[in-house]
């Protein structure tokens, strides 16, 4: 595998690492070590420039007038934008713009109009409901949120839970079971508005993502029109998968981005600390620390490139993604715990921000399928069908 | 949902009071001498010395009192303080009418309030 970058690869990681050192670490020192947003003045002045760049709305597919960038190249820029505190939640404070959920670029015209177009030029925000207290890692038959049919309305009964960004969402992507089969041929895919009369925020769940919180969240005798309807009815679980196992490639490299800038802060306070009359660096418990980083950072850094170039290929890149996504959260959490232990005392403090990302890190394990499910998804792969 | 309000007793913003607290991260609300509430806030990682140095900064400013609680999740529950404010009154404190972010909806008591409302800024 060629794990070298093109020029314009190298052009743009330069420019974005540029950004991130001149505009975002700058305004960071000035806010709280827990802070999830920027001011507005400065979050808007560096939206101007990252469409300046041309990097504005990364992640939207250039038929819906994004910048088109492969998978490796997107990679490649989220391993430097989460390089600043709260850059693995939020690479860059959001400057880069987002594409909203990955699911609505498969709605229908009429649809994308309500929800899709409003959501990119950054009027309307959605949140993604799957969850519920009954389980995550196999929501197919976890769902117990139910629809039943009532003219040409469905209503929907059921409760979410760790919902991110409900509470000011626009609408949600809500899965419920619709039909008597009890695995993914019976869940339904629905867009509905937050106002609809019966969508209730029950809670703010708070995490070791002490930033944002998540949500639980009801639906009581919610009404919404067939048209809300997302896909095909029972076929909820076939939107977008491919887009899906595509995220979680950019979801990996923000995790290695942390890593690399853990290490470097590591490296540099191992050459200029001693103890025992020496200096860190020179202590083999600590060169043993240092090399085993650079093991896992190469370890992920390989895994997600592999993973990138294979779905710029067009091959089947499920186990790949599966991979670097299991193999970035898990490498990456052990480089910040090690870089922490190196720093002593002050890598326990908020001073740096290595105790976010070790917070935030651990959350990365579960988010997104925790990690066992990652191994699920490879061992389906690698052992065929008759082992699903 | 019961617990998420803060319900302690009013203490009097003094010296004293602030000099009895622990210098820890965590949340704070501020009411005039009608016991309403003026402004919610949080001591986050950057204060020298945690709630009591954002605490004397509110006397400085005038606080006539306040309650508080200490926690390492500051900026959630801070957000989920003004929720709740914002639910029972449709509007922020007087305090707080330059927060900038959107705030947040939420049901309490079987009671859903303001539609998502963007704050003043
Ligand atoms: C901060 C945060 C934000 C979130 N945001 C959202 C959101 O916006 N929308 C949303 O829908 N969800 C969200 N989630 C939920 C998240 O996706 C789930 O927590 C996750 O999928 C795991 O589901 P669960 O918590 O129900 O764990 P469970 O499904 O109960 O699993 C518990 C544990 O069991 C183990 N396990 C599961 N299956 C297997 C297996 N086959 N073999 C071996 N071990 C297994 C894993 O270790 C797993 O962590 C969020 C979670 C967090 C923490």
């Amino acid at each position: 595998m060629d794990l070298s970058l093109s020029d314009e690869q190298q052009l743009i990681v330069e420019t974005v690492r540029r950004f991130v050192a001149d505009e975002i670490v700058p305004l960071e020192a000035d806010l709280d070590p827990d802070a999830g947003a920027l001011a507005p003045d400065d979050f808007q002045r560096l939206v101007a420039k990252t469409k300046e760049m041309g990097f504005y709305g990364l992640d939207i597919p250039e038929e819906f007038g994004g910048p088109g960038l492969d998978t490796t190249t997107r990679a490649l820029m989220a391993i430097e934008m989460s390089q600043h505190r709260a850059g693995l939640y939020n690479p860059c404070y959001g400057t880069f713009g987002g594409a909203g959920l990955a699911q609505l670029y498969e709605a229908t015209e009429e649809q994308k109009e309500k929800y899709l177009y409003p959501t990119l030029r950054g009027e309307k925000r959605g949140c993604f409901a799957l969850t519920e207290p009954s389980g995550g890692s196999d929501p197919a038959r976890a769902i117990q949120t139910r629809g039943h049919e009532d003219g040409d309305q469905w209503v929907l009964n059921g409760s979410k839970l760790y919902i991110s960004g409900a509470d000011k969402a626009d609408f949600a992507l809500v899965f419920a079971r619709t039909s008597d089969d009890p695995g993914r041929n019976g869940v339904t895919a629905f867009l509905v508005d937050t106002d609809t009369p019966g969508f209730n925020v029950r809670r703010v769940v708070h995490t070791l993502r002490s930033t944002h919180y998540a949500t639980e969240i009801s639906f009581d005798e919610m009404r919404v029109s067939k048209d809300q309807i997302l896909g095909e009815l029972n076929r909820g679980f076939a939107i977008a998968n491919d887009r899906l196992s595509r995220q979680r490639i950019p979801y990996a490299a923000g995790c290695l981005g942390a890593a690399i800038k853990a290490q470097e802060m590591a490296i540099e306070w191992a050459k200029n600390r001693e103890t025992f009359g020496g200096l860190l660096a020179e202590k083999q418990a600590v060169q043993w620390m240092i090399v085993d980083n650079e093991i896992d950072i190469r370890h992920a850094r390989y895994c997600i490139l592999e993973a990138a170039q294979k779905a710029d290929r067009g091959e089947r890149f499920r186990t790949e993604a599966a991979m670097a996504k299991l193999v970035a959260s898990e490498a990456s959490g052990r480089v910040v715990d090690r870089a922490m232990q190196i720093h002593g005392g002050l890598g326990m403090t908020k001073d740096l921000p290595l105790e976010r990302w070790y917070r935030e890190l651990r959350i990365r394990r579960v988010g997104e399928g925790p990690s066992e499910v990652q191994r699920l998804i490879m061992a389906r792969e690698i052992l065929g069908g008759s082992f699903k | 949902m019961a617990g998420i309000r803060m319900t302690k007793p009013w203490v009097a913003l003094s010296p004293d009071s602030i000099d009895a607290l622990p210098a820890q991260l965590g949340v704070y609300q501020i009411a005039n001498a009608a016991n309403e509430v003026t402004k919610i806030g949080y001591a986050g990682g950057r204060e020298a010395f945690g709630i009591r140095t954002a605490l004397q900064r509110e006397l400085d400013e005038g606080g006539v009192s306040f309650r508080a609680e200490l926690t390492h999740g500051y900026m959630t529950r801070f957000e989920e303080l003004l929720m709740i404010h914002m639910h029972d009154h449709n509007a922020l404190p007087p305090g707080n009418q330059d927060h900038a972010q959107k705030v947040g909806r939420l049901m309490i008591d079987g009671a859903n309030a303001t539609p998502n409302t963007e704050a003043s800024s």
